[in-house]
């Protein structure tokens, strides 16, 4: 079997004027993790729905295991799990008649793949009578997971499926998608926390309809090949405006309770810096040098 | 077939589920026969009437006599003072004013003829017009009446009036009686409103909450899910008609002269075209208030040019060329045909197939606009 599970080629797709996704490309390789990374509003939902047959192309060919998503759409239909983004089961049905309806909607038995989804349900099991409006939000979560891969999917596609979820739950999806990966099923997943991002084994960042770069985690960090400081002092406003009017400055967000700078000069010191801030009268001045996450390249893609 | 066997399943479980299903599939048809069909009478009884009885001699006793005898008039106040009259006119107290003058009897004697006058609020118009009428026949019936007392010899041209006699016959609904008129109107409207709601409100509330995304990445059958969403609700209808039908033949004993199977069996078409337009406004509209917005217009269009209330034949010529398109005269037309004369499928082929090409029409237009949106 061809090792390309999902090739996309040169999609476009438009609401009214609006350009939601512009000429977007990748493949994702047999069970892969693959993460589409990017803020609310930046076409991730638009290219799952793409895929999933939900939604047309414009323009560009979309082919899922050698099939393709408009003409094969029955198939494709078979053999993907879909999660949305938002909660979409039936509310006033319980776990186990929503599990039920969704195995015999795919011709199958909640028995004949029991194993695949063993581990998922059998958190669940405890509330199997309990109507799904009533679960909690991580619960719900593992339902959808459950429903998703009821058919025994080949590809797995999950809209921000940890949005709104605690960490905890969080967590445990992350290693449940893992598992799942280990199973031979090849995952599409979105995300606007890039912290999840570096729990895929590639991903693409996405900006306006537009891929940023895709690579995997380790290769997009190491492509981050400027200093990155971390700076922190008492008066962190003041910092923010004094670091945008320094004539050196080439990026500094706000991270957390620190700001991540980082300097037009080739082989700036922290000595340098620190002087600048000292003549600003900022007091109990910190900065470290730090290793980029994530979020730092992907800010940094952004400024290009 | 096992998948619709499962989503038909589904169906039930989430619409018993639904704790305002209950009531609405039994609340509605019995408020609605009990409440519409006495409160949408045509009929006007009891109307209010003043007397200013100037005469007052035996003729003009009789006369006042007549009218109180009749079901429709009831006379509440006699008087002497116009104004007293007037004002109770205006007050609203009573409808009708009649008026006798004082050389009322004389003049019937020595002239043969004579004027009484009648005045009506006519604020009501239909009111007004019925007032007229009855007061209209009670008059001439008492012209007929008086004849012999006035007259010793008559002239022929009085004669000639009591030759002529006329006398009425209500076919199929000899007693006039209203309720049997209304009760079918009644519950067509009860099987539309069951039928377009309930519908119109499904799908819509499948994308409302998000399901209609996974269920179109499922390899269901386009007509797996419109059969899905129609043969639940189709049932309930046609529960909700029974349900009806009974309520119409204990309460009103509403006759049932043709043959229920053919009333069922024309509901089930009728169901199809309504239940269509219902997943049509489904699939054109994206929340549930939209959805009853569009329906509830449509209704309301419908219901008032269908014929239940008024007379399709008395309205303007562009309404009744609109009625062609209104699924809602045929079915009426065809309801009250079985129900009072006991017509036969011959009788009312014309509007089956007109219902029949509606079904085909609004189901051919869910479908197909159930595809785009998938």
């Amino acid at each position: 079997m061809n090792n390309i599970t999902v090739k996309v080629e040169n999609i476009y797709k438009s609401y009214g004027d609006v350009e939601a996704i512009k000429d977007i490309s990748f493949t994702v390789n047999n069970s892969e993790i693959f993460g589409l990374i990017g803020p609310d509003g930046s076409g991730k939902s638009t290219i799952f729905r793409i895929i999933t047959t939900l939604l047309l192309a414009d323009k560009g060919n979309v082919n899922l295991l050698g099939f393709d998503v408009i003409k094969d759409y029955k198939k494709i239909r078979n053999m993907i799990g879909y999660m949305p983004g938002r909660f979409s089961l039936y509310q006033d049905l319980s776990v186990i008649e929503n599990l039920n309806f969704f195995a015999t909607v795919f011709g199958t038995t909640v028995d004949e793949n029991y194993d695949l989804i063993k581990d998922i349900y059998l958190q669940i099991e405890p509330f199997k009578n309990r109507l799904a409006g009533k679960l909690s939000g991580g619960m719900k979560q593992k339902l959808a997971l459950s429903c998703a891969l009821i058919h025994k999917p080949e590809i797995l596609v999950l809209d921000e499926p940890t949005t709104g979820v605690d960490a905890v739950s969080r967590k445990e999806f992350w290693e449940m998608l893992r598992k799942l990966k280990e199973k031979n099923i090849t995952i599409l997943v979105s995300t606007p926390y890039m912290d999840e991002a570096s729990l895929c084994d590639r991903v693409a960042l996405i900006q306006n309809g537009e891929f940023l770069n895709i690579d995997t985690p380790d290769n997009i960090i190491q492509q981050f090949n400027k200093k990155l400081w971390s700076i922190k002092t008492d008066n962190m406003y003041e910092l923010r405006n004094d670091l945008k009017n320094y004539e050196y400055t080439e990026t500094s967000f706000a991270f957390g309770q620190m700001l991540h700078y980082t300097d037009k000069r080739k082989n700036v010191e922290k000595t340098e810096i620190e002087k600048f801030l000292s003549s600003k009268e900022h007091s109990n001045i910190k900065i470290n040098m730090i290793k980029p996450n994530i979020e730092d390249c992907f800010m940094d893609f952004m400024t290009k | 077939m096992r998948t619709i066997l499962f989503i038909l399943q589904k169906e039930f479980l989430q619409i018993f589920r639904n704790k305002t299903m209950i009531p609405i599939i039994f609340v509605v048809p019995v408020i609605q026969l009990i409440v519409l069909v006495h409160a949408a009478t045509l009929e006007v009884k009891n109307i209010e009437m003043i007397v200013i009885d100037k005469n007052l001699s035996q003729t003009s006793r009789k006369l006042i006599s007549k009218f109180e005898g009749s079901p429709f008039f009831k006379v509440k106040a006699a008087t002497f003072s116009m104004e007293e009259a007037y004002n109770k006119i205006t007050n609203d107290e009573a409808t009708v004013l009649l008026v006798i003058p004082e050389d009322f009897e004389n003049r019937l004697i020595s002239e043969g003829k004579s004027n009484i006058q009648i005045s009506i609020n006519a604020i009501n118009g239909m009111v007004a017009g019925l007032s007229n009428a009855y007061a209209s026949s009670i008059i001439t019936d008492f012209n007929k009446e008086i004849i012999p007392d006035i007259v010793t010899i008559p002239d022929k041209s009085l004669l000639a009036i009591k030759n002529i006699n006329i006398t009425n016959s209500y076919w199929y609904n000899p007693d006039l009686n209203y309720k049997n008129f209304m009760v079918p109107g009644i519950l067509v409207l009860l099987v539309t409103i069951i039928g377009l709601f309930l519908s119109s409100m499904n799908v819509v509330r499948e994308k409302e909450i998000g399901t209609i995304e996974q269920i179109n990445v499922t390899p269901i059958k386009k007509y797996q899910f419109i059969i899905g969403k129609l043969l639940p609700f189709l049932a309930i209808a046609l529960f909700d008609l029974a349900f009806g039908l009974s309520i119409g033949k204990l309460l009103f004993d509403i006759p049932i002269v043709g043959s229920l199977w053919l009333v069922f069996g024309m509901t089930i078409v009728y169901l199809l075209v309504v239940l269509g337009v219902g997943l049509f406004i489904s699939t054109l509209t994206n929340t549930q208030q939209q959805a009853m917005f569009i329906s509830f217009f449509f209704m309301i269009v419908f219901i008032m040019m269908s014929g239940l209330f008024t007379p399709i034949e008395s309205m303007p010529d562009w309404a009744i060329e609109f009625d062609r398109i209104n699924p809602l005269v045929y079915f009426m037309r065809i309801m009250r045909m079985i129900l009072l004369k006991g017509s036969m499928f011959n009788d009312i082929k014309a509007d089956f197939y007109s219902l029949l090409i509606f079904a085909f029409i609004s189901l051919g237009l869910a479908t197909w606009r159930y595809r785009k949106v998938a």
